[in-house]
Formats: C-alpha cells, structure tokens, sequence
C-alpha cells in the first residue's frame, strides 16, 4: 500500500503506546483519521492509472493500426468492431445465456471439487496416518496435468454435462487440498503448547487454532483452485459443447468470426479477475489480523 | 502462605539426545508455599526451564514426585497458568479475545472477568487491538491476562521479560508484584537477571548445570515494596552473585563452556 496509510497508522500506533505507561489510553486518532482518508484515495486513483497505463496505451495503438488499415481485420480485428460484436451479442441475451452456462458449470466443478480438496487437506494436515495412506496417492495425481486426463473422462462420460463438470473439478481439487495441507503443517508448534497449556478440547483446538491459523493457506487454495476451474471450463467447453462462452469461441472460429473469439477471450479474462478480485477482498477481510510486508 | 501448594521431590530428569543421554535434572527437592513467590535463576542449561515445563505437566518422564496441592501432576491444565518467553498470544484475536480464548465473551461472568483483567494489567482501551498493534511488554500482560482468567493454583513464568527493554522491563515487574498482592497467586519465575531474582522473590532458587540441581536457597526477607538501590538490597543481590559466581566457577573448570 501508500507510504501515507503506512505512516498515520505507525503514528497513531506510537501515540498509544506513548499512553501506555500512564495505564489508560483510549484509542485517539479520529482527527488523523479525515486526513488519512483523502490520502488514501488519492494515492488509491494514482495506483490504479499506473496499473492500467499499459493497457491504455496498447488499446489506442491496436485501433490506430486497425483504422489505419495495417492491420488485417480477419487477423486482428480492431478494439472498436470488437466492441461492436459485444454489445451485439449482449443486446440479444445470447452472451448472457452462454456467459450464465458458463459460470454454472464452473461453479459447480468448484465446488464439488473444492469440498473435496478442503476435506482430504484437512484429513492429511491433521493425522498423519491420513497423510502416509492418501497423499502419495494424490502427489501422483496432481504430476498429471489435469487437461492430459481430459480425452479419458470424455471417453467414460460422453460429452454432457457430467464430464464437464468432472474436468473441472479434477483441476480444482490440487490447490486447494495442498494449500490446506501447507496451512494446518505451517501453524506455529509453539501455539500448540499454548492450547495444551489452556486446557484446548480436540475439537476447541480445530476451532479455535489450527483453523483460523490455516486460513491463509485454505484461502490461497480456494483462489488457486478458482484460476483452475476456469481453465478447465474452457477446455471442456472448447472439446465439445453446445452452450457456454467456450463454444461462442469454438463457433466463431468455424465461421472465422475474429471478433466474436476476441469477446470469449475477453469475457473470460474479465470474469476471471472480478472473481479473483472478489477473493482478494475477502482474504484482505479475513485475514487483516496479519503483520506482513505490504510493498 | 503456610500450606504447601507444590512439593517436589526427588526428581530426576534426563534427555535423549544424539550423544547419548543428557541428565538435565538430579535430585531437586523443593517445597513452595500457598501465595509464594519463587524465583528460579541459574546459567543457561542448568535445567530451569526443564523444572518449570514438568510442574506445568507439559514435559515428562522423570523420575520422582511433584504434587500440587497433593495431587501428581498428569499433564498441563488451567490450574497452572504459564507464560512463556514470547507472548505466544494468537494473533487473529484482539486482546480481549485473546484473554477469554477459548471462553465466549458473551457469557456475562466471563466479561466480567475479562474486563477486570484488562484493568488489572493497565490494558484499558486495547480491548480491541490486535497483538500486532502492541509492543512487547503489552503482549506480556495480555499473556499475563489470559493465563489468570482461569484462576490458576499457580502461576509458571518462563523468562517472561527477558525479551525486553530494562525500562519495560521494570514496570512490567511492578505490574507482576500489584498482581500478586492483589491475587495471592503462587508464582514460580525463571529468570537468569540477578537483580530480577531478588527484586521478586520471597525466596531464590539457584541452580547449577551439567546436572542441574540446586545448589543454594536463598531467602530474601525485604518488605515489598523493595528499592533496588538500598544497601539491603544490594547486600542479598551480592549474596546471589557469590553463589552464582561460584557456580561460573565451577563450570568453567569443568571445561563444559556455556
């Protein structure tokens, strides 16, 4: 984050410590705190134009040439016939439908495939019996690219949904069983002393330990898992499939409509990052508590 | 005080280690009183943790007896709250939630409790701060807080201050002090500071190494509160630092360096 935020928050933390001696000290930062605010979003907006410098610039150099005429349409279609496919697409409800197929197959993948993941990590992070039975098992598995099983399940599932689904849940079990895994064998042994010493139940000791200690791992694997599913929909879709923004893409290249493979590109990567991002608010929510190095 | 709270005796404790077996123990025999306050010192490896981690029930496999209040020690439990060098607080709770763990806060008596507390160890207006928000001595009373919740038989403190500055240091000894007059909890505390051993203790125990056994006890009969630049002070920290000396001594002829 900013230099700014970084500075009122170690002066604030100062002016409580500096009370501490005296034994009462309520918090006291309300004035700092308006002016902490309009710094925030300043540097906030300047963060973001730096962000998207690159890809401004790109966009306005792509239409030029395209305009210019240097650039084949049926290579490279221009950003603006580009935009015009989209909001085509999107005026007939056709995008929405394919996007909402999409999106609930993926879902669905995900979550299968994450309950599962989830439920293995914590059965192995917890008891080693769990680890020596399933994990070799499961490192063997994970060394196979998820798409190589693809043609397989395609084979035993045909081409409904069912192997859709399988696909996706296949890529998005890994990150999330190791990064659960990881979690709950990095918690501190010391706090472990801490819960003996409190007198810690087995099952105080998941709720109130090993869990919320394990959450940074557990959350990378769910947005880990997430950036996986989304690459194993548009495999499933591309194979073969009738609805989903997979076969807009797979239809347009049949009939060398460029934009519209353009828009599918598109829609996936936009997606893919709202729901990336929507992650990273909720970890930021969660895991506030953490004193780790901003940049 | 007159009523023995712990008895220890006979106890004997030895490690496995690569080279063979270490004795870490041999032969500590010692009684500590109902509202005591002990302090432990003693040169690295001279087993003073080691003592502390089987009263807390946290290490095993010696040999010997330790009781508290007549009952053999099983295993670690909330009648004998211990705080360890590092605060060890977690850090995804704020002070509050830290104090009560594994209690709700919404259970009346315990809010009570907690807000007493939080007063006791002057942390008022830190309810709701996280442990990455306060300094190193603040997260010692918090540690402090958490492990008098439970209203322990007694109160095992390993090192607590030793990772702190000498003026944090001394106000978190005045704070310790307030807090055992107020509750009349059984202290045991491990320091290797001289000047802490006998600013805090009613009685001083010295240990030596290699095995660690104790080699002297002594009582410091100053009232509290006691003033560590009165020549009475001096004169008993003098008495500790020959002892102690004479254990350096010991240890360096023996060739086993520290």
């Amino acid at each position: 984050m900013s230099n700014g935020v970084e500075m009122v928050v170690k002066s604030a933390k100062t002016v409580r410590e500096a009370h501490d001696y005296t034994g009462t000290a309520p918090f006291s930062a309300s004035n700092k705190q308006k002016r902490a605010y309009s710094v925030r979003t300043k540097t906030l907006l300047s963060d973001w134009a730096a962000g998207a410098a690159i890809p401004v610039a790109v966009i306005v150099l792509w239409q030029l040439g395209g305009s210019a005429g240097w650039i084949s349409p049926e290579f490279l279609p221009a950003p603006w016939s580009i935009l015009s496919a989209f909001a085509g697409l999107a005026a007939s409800g056709e995008l929405l439908h394919h996007l909402g197929v999409s999106i609930g197959r993926a879902g669905l993948g995900y979550v299968i495939g994450g309950v599962l993941g989830l439920l293995f990590g914590v059965l192995t992070g917890l008891f080693r019996k769990a680890e020596y039975l399933l994990d070799p098992s499961v490192q063997v598995l994970r060394l196979v690219p998820h798409l190589a099983i693809a043609p397989l399940i395609i084979l035993w599932f045909g081409f409904g949904e069912v192997s859709k689904v399988a696909i996706i849940l296949s890529g998005a079990f890994f990150p999330l069983y190791i990064n659960t895994f990881m979690g709950i064998r990095s918690v501190d042994n010391k706090l472990f002393e801490v819960a003996r010493v409190l007198g810690f139940g087995p099952l105080q000791k998941l709720h109130r330990l090993i869990l919320p200690a394990a959450l940074p791992g557990i959350l990378l694997g769910l947005r880990l898992s997430m950036a996986v599913a989304w690459i194993g929909l548009v495999v499933a879709e591309l194979i073969g499939s009738s609805s989903g923004v997979g076969f807009l893409i797979n239809e347009a290249k049949q009939n060398s409509n460029t934009e519209v493979i353009f828009v599918g590109i598109i829609i996936f990567a936009i997606v893919g990052k709202l729901i990336d991002s929507l992650f990273r608010v909720i970890e930021r929510k969660l895991l506030h508590w953490r004193d780790s190095y901003q940049g | 005080m007159g009523e023995v709270m712990l008895s220890i005796a006979q106890l004997n404790k030895s490690f496995d280690t690569a080279g063979g077996q270490v004795k870490a123990l041999h032969e500590v025999n010692l009684d500590v009183q109902q509202g005591e306050f002990i302090t432990v010192i003693g040169p690295s490896g001279c087993g003073k943790s080691t003592l502390l981690r089987i009263v807390a029930g946290l290490d095993t496999g010696y040999t010997g007896s330790v009781t508290l209040e007549g009952q053999t020690i099983g295993g670690p439990g909330i009648d004998k709250g211990f705080i360890f060098q590092e605060h060890r607080l977690f850090p995804w709770l704020t002070v509050e939630k830290n104090i009560a763990s594994d209690l709700p806060l919404s259970r009346q008596d315990v809010r009570q409790k907690v807000d007493e507390l939080i007063e006791l160890v002057k942390l008022t207006g830190f309810e709701k701060a996280y442990p990455r928000e306060l300094s190193g001595g603040m997260a010692q009373r918090v540690a402090i807080a958490r492990a008098l919740l439970r209203n322990p038989k007694i109160l095992l403190l390993d090192e607590p201050f030793g990772a702190l500055d000498a003026f944090t240091r001394a106000h978190m000894q005045a704070v310790l002090l307030e807090i055992w007059r107020k509750n009349r909890t059984t202290m045991i505390f491990v320091t290797h500071d001289i000047d802490e051993a006998v600013f805090l203790g009613n009685r001083v125990v010295i240990l030596e190494p290699r095995p660690g056994k104790i080699r002297k006890i002594v009582p410091v009969d100053l009232p509290y509160p006691r003033k560590k630049t009165t020549t009475s002070f001096q004169e008993l920290r003098l008495r500790v630092l020959n002892v102690f000396e004479k254990v350096e001594e010991l240890e360096l002829t023996d060739g086993a360096g520290i």
